[in-house]
């Protein structure tokens, strides 16, 4: 049996976790205070040998993705921090900050130094009010403090970090989009090449890391390479944020080694909702490919999701029981695509439009058998035709649920409707039956 | 209302954080909202020339966030998730508890102008589901009964405080502020996490305990 | 640019090899092989975006294949690449066909009504990569149609397809943001700002490149179907940029012009002056027949014999001078030149119907006839240099083209002038303000090279000295020199010799030799020796008494600064006027000739560059005839013939005589005028003509005219204070001849100056104050 791992989380059951001296407590700052006594290469290549993935979704290496910035090129750097978590599901980022924001910032002064930017920003959801403030507050401390500003923990090394904070819009999670977004546009992806290490932020090289990944910097600084490489799996290494919601006894954050699976996170968490049956799940919200009972021994890893043919994502598992309605589901989630399409493309706006449509009357129980040859028909064209990977994600959510449920989807056909009673799905109506 | 000089100071304090300019639009829109309540003729243009751009410019990016409004809202802005989990949950018939009991429909404002609706997509708080924002702060684990009860309490001026938030709910234009970058020194109010956040490690330290 | 040497690439598509220089995208190397791949976004003069997804095809690379279809769009050639279509791939068909289908489905059916229909892109390309069929069933999305986004310009949302051409155009290429995408997602739309109306001067640019019928002009909106309409090639003539265009003409009666394609001059664009002001062609006052004026002093329809008679006989009793104005084209003005040498007798000709000196003509006769100053030079410019020149306003493909270098290489730019422009402004140009006339004293101050390039403009003539010293500036630093004038036939004007000290080719009249050359061309015996006077001289001289007729073509007299003098000698001297439309000229005329207009006639221009542009008769089955024609009919009756009876036998002559290869005149370097101290409340006038105002080419188009920049007066901050006035408020701007009251505007201006424009709306600067820049005037809050 995996055993959870609280790292990022171990401190979070303290009051002030969120305050300097909260954060200071428990060593907060001394690996940026040592990063700082080291060569920025030899921090890139520290994180290298951690194996620090991407945490935001891709799992790209991190320390690789530090390497690519041209050194000596005599250009600004510049460092964005992705807190614009927005995937449905996804719910780890903003707990994090509101419990402990000064790890984010004490990642960004290492990651800075190591790429020499001497800029960052972090780019937060605008939603998340509270979420906002905290990271503000921590940001004027740490200037306060003189972690933040010219010459930092006395190194000679300037940084400054601006929060940004977003208005509105999902598609600003896509990296490319949120620098549009920061710049001062219309937060519309790029196209790449030229990517955001050789042209990102005004057309500087720029790294752009998601929340939990800068946040694992410190750990890594402070117990080194081999601390983190020793949890994991192969090529998933270190411990990260698993979110269960939905359907479960116990909802929340965990924090375990990569490779855990929904099985075991079930087992410690207290298991699907008493009386129920899991019936389907994301592993990495709700552009990942959904997966059933199955899965449930599927290792939680960057591999083994994508071997049973999703996605880790963001980890966001969203756990449904029986009493969901597939239909209902995914339309709700495609109609999200469709609000939170940017619009830049014709697969991904005209699509989204299209397939809300469908969906639409298929749930009420219009349509024929024929109209789901069709939906598949169309998530082909919008499936790698579209401009980003938001039209691909909208497509995973009808596809694979029509290859586990496409009997449900005809029942609304035959049934003249959905045969599910959605209060039953509540929370309320379980609390009602007194579970 | 015209700009204020004082109003056009903050403007240009804003626009100090950047490098360049231009990035400064999304503040200073959310800060033109803070003043105006929602995004008027006057804060276009008013923004458009403090970043050397035309108006048109500036209005093509404040249509593109749906936090920036057209059109007054509530001095308190509920939004309730219906993203699939959330709806699933109970945020649908949250929402429709809501529609009913305010007279109102997605978008519209109470004749009092105390409270307006809108359903939102997933918040980053599932964990607490069904949720409920207003003037996006987070009130977790909402039923229709409870909702119902914040948005009576708005409507009595003394709204309930949110589950993980400042003490007291800031109005809309307070709010507007703290998003275009201003500390209202509320930040160290409110807990440091909620239960779901620290599942995982109570359990852990349970098990190292045990 | 020949003599790089470009890298080239070789790439296989649909089995086909071809070789492109490096940095080509895939779309275009298709387009080599004549493989035609679907698209909308794509437009060769604009950042690829690949939004629309259209043009998606299968590549791979040394055998290693994309995991999904590419837009061709974006993706540069790269050596080893394999590039699969529609034609060879079905993945590729497919993505393309579900693409089309997409686009569709929200696409009205209202082709049968659109203006676009049968030249649409997307009703054109759904026909050759669709599917016959669509699968929609739902709702189309609807919006109101269609919007005014300017006086100009309708938008239709519901046929959009969302490419983004027309706003990547109005920022890339006009930098006009006026138009924006709003909105997101399925209802991302095309707009404006309330309060800003699409106000560019590039605005058809949109309409012309737009796919679909999302963007009209109100202009030819449901007038034609293209199907019948003929098109023909021309050539813009309102200003010496040079455009070609297509005119489109249905039932004799032109309904559209749209900017053609030439690279090394107007690319693909032109400017909407060019785009819409035609119709003073088919104004209802258009001179159609002869008139003479008759014994009781009245004019008189006549027969074309009797008014040649007339002309002939009114020009034979006296000495005759030759007034030409800038807009004749190059055949027309040789016509006028020979005519003035071999008829009149005389080197009395001027085509400079608006301000000018005699510093200018020596300019000319010295400078502009060796220049050979090309817009490929400011491609290549280390820096640019305007005086006396706002490109925007007076050469607008000028302006896009130190745009495009601005935008690509941030290539410098330096204006001298008293006020800083819009078209400054977007150009980024250093602005050195100077007070009206002392142009010439800023010009050390700039660092140039043989690789800088200087543009200066007609204006410059208005501050004394400011002309030599330029040529001066170009002599010792070697930087290329330009010359632009604001209109269509000027160059070509001085390459006819229509100007008193050249005669055709370049030739100094005060040159033998070149007078040999061109009598012996001519079949005539001597040319006359004594330079021939300038436009202000021949009128004084037409008041003194001693010329008593004018043949004129083309004037307004209200172009200059001395209009009382000019309608003095016109009532004085015996008149043949050839010209479009009734004028203050044909007024007081004793033999009106009507002649075509630029579309009823075949011929060229030379634009700002010396580069030929050529002209075909658009309206085959127009009466009218070109002024040479005429010319040479009473040169006959006058039995001093010209031999120049249509527009192709003066162009060949001309084209014979070909260019001096002597030395041209010397310039002598006029002094710089000082400025005269101001008293409190005066200021020094500086103005220039916005490219849209009252000019009479533009009558009769007034959705075009809606777009106009909308007439101020411009002070100085300091000025302003000064005077107790704010943005918006009427100022009076006076002198012993008249007054302008306008709303102000306090902007970077000199604060010396004061700015009007020339000739718009409620100011006419020559027609009020009898001068235009320069001048003292008083300002006043109204």
């Amino acid at each position: 049996m995996t055993q959870l791992t609280p790292v990022l989380s171990a401190h979070w059951d303290e009051k002030d976790s969120f305050t300097i001296a909260g954060y200071k407590r428990h060593g907060g700052y001394d690996a940026a205070a040592k990063a700082l006594k080291m060569e920025p290469d030899a921090v890139i290549q520290l994180v290298k040998d951690s194996g620090l993935r991407g945490r935001g979704g891709a799992g790209f290496p991190t320390g690789m993705k530090w390497g690519f910035i041209p050194q000596g090129d005599n250009k600004d750097h510049y460092l964005v921090v992705n807190a614009d978590e927005s995937e449905p599901g996804t719910c780890k980022d903003m707990p994090l900050l509101l419990a402990n924001p000064h790890v984010l910032i004490e990642g960004c002064i290492i990651a800075s130094y190591a790429i020499r930017a001497k800029y960052a920003f972090i780019y937060i959801r605008g939603e998340v009010t509270h979420v906002v403030r905290r990271v503000q507050q921590a940001i004027d401390d740490a200037y306060a403090a003189g972690h933040l500003g010219k010459n930092i923990f006395g190194s000679g090394v300037d940084l400054e970090l601006v929060l940004h904070v977003g208005a509105g819009a999902y598609i600003c999670g896509e990296e490319t989009a949120l620098l549009d977004s920061l710049e001062g546009f219309r937060g519309q992806p790029r196209l790449r090449p030229p990517f955001p290490a050789i042209a990102g932020l005004y057309a500087r090289p720029t790294v752009v890391n998601n929340v939990e990944s800068i946040a694992s910097v410190p750990a890594i600084i402070a117990h080194g390479a081999e601390w983190f490489s020793s949890m994991g799996t192969e090529k998933s290494k270190g411990m990260t944020l698993y979110s269960l919601s939905g359907h479960v006894t116990n909802p929340g954050q965990f924090e375990a080694p990569l490779g855990i699976t929904l099985r075991e996170l079930l087992e410690i968490s207290g298991g699907v909702r008493a009386g129920h049956q899991l019936k389907f799940w994301t592993p990495g919200g709700s552009s990942t490919p959904i997966f059933t009972s199955a899965h449930l021994d599927t290792p939680l890893d960057y591999e083994g999701v994508s071997a049973a043919g999703s996605m880790l994502g963001t980890k966001a598992l969203q756990i449904f029981d029986e009493t969901t309605c597939i239909v209902r589901a995914v339309l709700r989630w495609t109609e999200f695509y469709k609000h939170e399409s940017c619009g830049k493309c014709t697969p991904c706006r005209e699509g989204t439009w299209w397939l809300v449509q469908i969906l639409r009357d298929l749930e009420s129980g219009k349509g024929s058998e024929a109209d789901l040859e069709k939906l598949l028909d169309l998530c082909d064209n919008i499936m790698g035709r579209s401009f980003c990977a938001l039209g691909d994600g909208a497509t995973s959510p009808i596809t694979s649920s029509i290859n586990y449920f496409r009997e449900e989807y005809i029942a609304h056909l035959t049934h003249g409707g959905c045969p599910l009673d959605p209060h039953a799905a509540t929370v309320f109506a379980s609390a009602k039956a007194g579970v | 209302m015209a700009f204020t000089d004082k109003d056009l100071q903050v403007m240009d304090s804003i626009i100090n954080r950047y490098p360049r300019k231009r990035s400064a639009i999304m503040p200073l829109l959310h800060y033109a909202q803070s003043r105006d309540g929602f995004i008027t003729s006057d804060g276009i243009e008013t923004i458009a020339k403090k970043l050397d751009l035309e108006t048109a410019e500036v209005s093509a990016v404040a249509t593109f966030y749906t936090q920036y409004k057209r059109k007054p809202v509530g001095e308190y802005h509920v939004g309730v998730c219906t993203n699939t989990l959330c709806a699933v949950m109970g945020g649908d018939e949250i929402f429709a508890g809501l529609k009913d009991h305010l007279g109102i429909e997605n978008d519209g404002v109470t004749a009092d102008g105390k409270v307006s609706l809108e359903h939102i997509e997933c918040n980053a708080a599932c964990d607490f589901a069904p949720v409920v924002m207003a003037n996006w702060e987070f009130y977790d684990n909402q039923t229709v009964q409870s909702a119902k009860d914040l948005v009576d309490s708005m409507r009595a001026g003394k709204p309930k405080a949110p589950t993980r938030g400042p003490d007291v709910l800031q109005n809309w234009k307070e709010t507007s502020a703290v998003l275009a970058g201003i500390n209202d020194g509320h930040a160290n109010e409110g807990v440091q996490a909620g239960a779901p956040t620290l599942l995982g490690l109570n359990i852990s330290k349970k098990g190292a305990r045990g | 640019m020949s003599n790089e040497v470009v890298d080239m690439i070789t790439v296989v598509i649909d089995g086909f090899e071809v070789s492109v220089p490096k940095g080509t995208l895939v779309i275009r190397a298709a387009e080599k092989l004549g493989i035609q791949i679907p698209r909308f976004c794509d437009h060769p003069l604009l950042d690829p975006v690949g939004a629309c997804r259209q043009c998606l095809v299968d590549i791979e690379i040394n055998g290693r294949a994309f995991p999904k279809p590419q837009a061709s769009c974006t993706i540069p050639v790269e050596p080893g690449m394999i590039v699969k279509t529609q034609l060879t791939s079905a993945v590729a068909k497919k993505a393309q066909e579900g693409v089309m289908e997409m686009l569709l489905i929200n696409h009205p059916l209202d082709c049968p009504v659109c203006d676009k229909g049968g030249e649409c892109p997307l009703q054109n390309q759904a026909m050759s990569n669709g599917q016959s069929d669509s699968r929609f069933e739902g709702t189309k999305r609807t919006f109101e149609k269609p919007i005014h986004i300017s006086s100009q310009v309708l938008l239709d949302r519901e046929r959009c397809v969302l490419c983004a051409r027309c706003t990547r155009f109005s920022e890339q290429i006009a930098s006009d943001p006026f138009i924006t995408l709003n909105e997101r997602g399925a209802l991302q739309q095309v707009g404006i700002y309330e309060k800003q109306p699409f106000e560019s001067y590039f605005s058809g640019n949109t309409v012309q490149i737009c796919p679909v019928g999302a963007l009209t002009g109100a202009s030819y909106r449901f007038r034609a179907r293209p199907f019948d309409l003929v098109s023909t090639p021309s050539a813009c003539e309102h200003c010496a940029s040079g455009c070609s265009l297509r005119t489109d003409v249905r039932r004799g009666k032109t309904l559209r012009r749209l900017a053609g394609d030439d690279a090394e001059v107007n690319e693909e664009w032109n400017c909407d002056k060019g785009r819409w002001a035609f119709k003073y062609v088919t104004a209802a006052d258009r001179l159609t027949h002869p008139m003479v004026r008759n014994a009781s002093g009245e004019l008189q329809e006549a027969s074309w014999p009797e008014a040649i008679a007339a002309a002939a006989a009114g020009l034979q009793k006296t000495s005759a001078a030759v007034l030409v104005g800038g807009r004749a084209s190059v055949e027309d003005a040789y016509g006028y030149s020979k005519f003035a040498r071999v008829t009149l007798g005389t080197n009395n000709i001027d085509f400079r119907s608006r301000i000018s000196t005699a510093e200018e003509r020596d300019f000319i006769a010295s400078t502009v006839v060796r220049a050979k100053t090309t817009y490929r030079d400011i491609d290549r410019a280390d820096s640019v240099l305007l005086v006396g020149f706002e490109p925007e306003e007076e050469s607008p493909i000028v302006f896009l083209r130190i745009h495009k270098q601005v935008r690509k290489r941030a290539l410098k730019v330096t204006a001298i002038a008293s006020k800083l422009s819009i078209g400054n402004e977007k150009l980024s140009a250093n602005f050195v303000c100077v007070a009206p006339g002392s142009e010439a004293t800023a010009l050390p101050s700039v660092a140039l090279t043989a690789q800088s390039v200087i543009l200066v403009g007609e204006r410059a003539c208005e501050s004394a000295g400011l002309l030599s010293a330029i040529a001066a500036l170009a002599e010792k630093t070697g930087a290329k020199l330009a010359w632009i004038p604001r209109r269509a036939g000027e160059r070509g004007a001085i390459a006819a010799g229509a100007i008193g000290n050249l005669l055709p080719g370049g030739r100094p009249v005060a040159d033998a030799s070149a007078r040999v050359d061109v009598a012996a061309a001519w079949g005539v015996t001597s040319i006359p020796s004594s330079l021939g006077l300038s436009s202000d001289e021949i009128i004084a001289a037409v008041n003194k008494g001693t010329i008593g007729a004018l043949v004129v073509g083309g004037v307004d007299p209200l172009d200059g600064e001395n209009h009382h003098e000019m309608l003095e000698a016109l009532q004085k001297a015996f008149v043949v006027s050839l010209e479009i439309r009734p004028s203050a000229v044909t007024t007081l005329a004793d033999v009106v000739l009507p002649v075509a207009a630029v579309t009823e006639k075949s011929g060229s221009f030379l634009d700002w560059e010396g580069r030929s542009r050529n002209f075909e008769a658009a309206v085959v089955d127009s009466l009218q005839r070109s002024d040479v024609r005429l010319l040479s009919m009473i040169a006959d009756e006058m039995s001093k013939p010209i031999s120049l009876s249509t527009v192709k036998a003066a162009s060949k002559e001309f084209a014979s005589l070909g260019n001096w290869d002597g030395a041209p005149s010397a310039l002598s370097l006029t002094s710089v005028q000082t400025v005269s101290a101001l008293q409190a409340n005066e200021a020094l006038l500086t103005s220039w003509r916005r490219l849209l105002d009252e000019g009479s080419l533009q009558q009769g188009e007034e959705n075009l005219a809606g777009t106009a920049r909308k007439p101020v007066v411009v002070i100085s901050p300091k000025r302003a204070a000064s005077i107790g006035v704010t943005d918006g408020e009427a100022v009076r701007v006076s002198n012993s001849h008249g007054a302008i009251v306008l709303p102000v505007l306090v902007e970077a201006i000199h604060d010396d100056a004061v700015w009007l424009p020339r000739n718009s709306r409620g100011s006419h600067l020559l027609a009020t104050f009898g001068v235009a820049s320069g001048a003292v005037v008083t300002v006043v809050k109204d």
